[in-house]
């Protein structure tokens, strides 16, 4: 059973149509990224898995009882909201003092419970928006852009946590991002948007494809090759051409 | 003991003041500030619909401040400029509200009554629905206090948690249009504002959560209300503006003491 299911969905924002018919799923445990150019789409997919976009076609299927958990692109905290970290992770529902003591140690910040959300430093906050987002024990954790404002360290750190936790608590991870050899080298798949599906599969699949190097050019190849050397598993999918079927075999089932 | 209109007038005063205290919390928050003026300015719209149809006042401008408030977050979330349209939808209110009071056939309304209040006049049954009105936005606000915040610091974090953040913002409008309405006989239309927006402001320095900041919101708005009502007594003012006056104060004393307040 796959978690979230789109099926010919079709976006339209602010009068244009931001993205059209879209089959998508995402299925239990899988790393999917999305990448693309600015204006192709990402985010308002992204808002339309949450529920914050409403379809004006197509349709979208949660699993039943589906937990998502969102860490936005950025959090604009007003200066006159005084908010601790401890208050920021109990919110929406309040947590036990150990399972917030838990959840800032995993992400990586346990010394920062008492500070102001403010006061925080972009990539403080970038974790202790991720620990919030496993506070909802998600089985879908979905990241947009959350290593924007990151230096390469910081993002590459940051990547290697999502893998820890998807390797802990098992849930399937959906994000969207600009670092393209970083994240596609932690994929499972990737999806190419440009108002559309432009192609899916494999990072190499959609790296070889000439509808991404169309977009992004081949100058990611590379990295991409390099960042595999640190990989601990293997992709093969050697029948599956970029512009073929949506569907695709977990390998962490 | 009821009989004492001074006693009414500081339990009218407190009444108002503890529950906007936290409401006007969120209207700082949230950047509402304008869209409370122009709620509470729509008041006297209400007044004058009141008179024109022999409608309680509380009712008729509840529905009024109901309306307009309804009104504003429709049209701000459609990506109209929302800060000029709050500001055209303020004062055309008020003077609207002016005008319609003005045309009311055979009535002589003592019009800054309405625009400033008339705490030492209120009566027994005014101080039933002034505290009635106060309970249901604290008891509001209680209800949804944590859906509340979620929503204020980012809606689309709120619907991903499964909230409604739109349900949210109506909560808030409907707390706010009964405030309105149960404010205006305290601090009368123009000064509804100022007794949301200053004592939370006032509270931001000594809080380092949202509940602590409501509170102190709360104990501050109090004291405002009371020290006011004396000082009215004691100089002979307008006791509204004398309330709005003391709140300006401790504003300005702790914006005084900020900078003492601030630490890693």
């Amino acid at each position: 059973m796959n978690l979230i299911e789109t099926r010919s969905l079709t976006l339209r924002h602010e009068g244009h149509t931001a993205l059209r018919d879209v089959n998508f799923t995402v299925a239990r445990g899988e790393i999917v990224t999305i990448v693309g150019p600015n204006g192709s789409g990402k985010s308002s997919l992204l808002r339309a898995l949450i529920g914050a976009l409403r379809p004006s076609a197509g349709t979208i299927r949660r699993a039943p009882g589906l937990r998502i958990g969102y860490v936005p692109q950025k959090l604009q905290i007003d200066a006159t909201l005084p908010l601790t970290v401890r208050r920021f992770v109990n919110l929406p529902r309040r947590q036990s003092p150990e399972t917030i003591r838990a959840a800032l140690e995993s992400a990586g910040v346990p010394e920062l419970a008492e500070r102001q959300m403010v006061d925080l430093s972009g990539g403080q906050f970038q974790r202790v928006l991720l620990a919030r987002a496993l506070l909802e024990k998600p089985d879908l954790l979905i990241l947009d852009e959350a290593t924007q404002g990151l230096d390469q360290p910081g993002s590459a750190a940051f990547y290697r946590q999502i893998e820890g936790v998807r390797r802990d608590l098992g849930c399937a991870v959906l994000m969207v991002s600009h670092d393209l050899h970083v994240v596609m080298a932690a994929s499972d798949r990737v999806l190419c948007l440009n108002g559309h599906v432009c192609c899916e599969g494999t990072p190499e699949t959609v790296a070889d494809a000439p509808e991404y190097r169309a977009l992004f050019g081949s100058g990611t190849q590379g990295a991409l090759a390099l960042y595999r050397h640190d990989h601990d598993h293997h992709h093969h999918h050697p029948g599956e051409t970029c512009a073929g079927q949506p569907h695709h075999e977990t390998e962490n089932a | 003991m009821l009989d004492d209109f001074i006693l009414r007038a500081a339990l009218a005063g407190l009444g108002v003041a503890l529950a906007a205290a936290p409401l006007g919390c969120f209207v700082i928050w949230r950047r509402m500030a304008y869209f409370g003026d122009a709620t509470s300015h729509a008041a006297l719209l209400g007044v004058a619909l009141a008179l024109a149809t022999d409608l309680p006042i509380t009712a008729g401008v509840l529905l009024v401040a109901l309306v307009m408030a309804l009104v504003i977050s429709t049209l701000s979330g459609r990506n109209v400029s929302a800060d000029a349209l709050l500001g055209v939808m303020a004062h055309s209110a008020l003077a609207l509200g002016l005008v319609a009071v003005s045309l009311l056939p055979g009535q002589r309304v003592d019009l800054s009554s309405y625009l400033f209040g008339e705490i030492l006049a209120v009566t027994r049954v005014d101080l039933a629905v002034i505290w009635g009105g106060a309970l249901a936005v604290a008891l509001l606000l209680a209800w949804r206090w944590s859906a509340l915040l979620m929503a204020t610091l980012n809606p689309d974090l709120a619907q991903a948690s499964g909230g409604n953040p739109r349900r949210e913002q109506l909560i808030l409008t409907l707390a706010l249009a009964i405030m309105v309405a149960v404010a205006i006989k305290v601090v009368g239309a123009l000064l509804i504002a100022a007794m949301l927006i200053i004592p939370a402001a006032t509270a931001r320095p000594f809080a380092r959560t949202p509940e602590t900041m409501a509170l102190w919101a709360m104990a501050l708005g109090a004291l405002a209300a009371l020290g006011g009502l004396l000082a009215s007594l004691e100089l002979d003012t307008p006791t509204g503006p004398s309330i709005v006056s003391i709140a300006a104060a401790l504003f300005a004393l702790s914006s005084g003491l900020a900078p003492l307040l601030r630490r890693g």
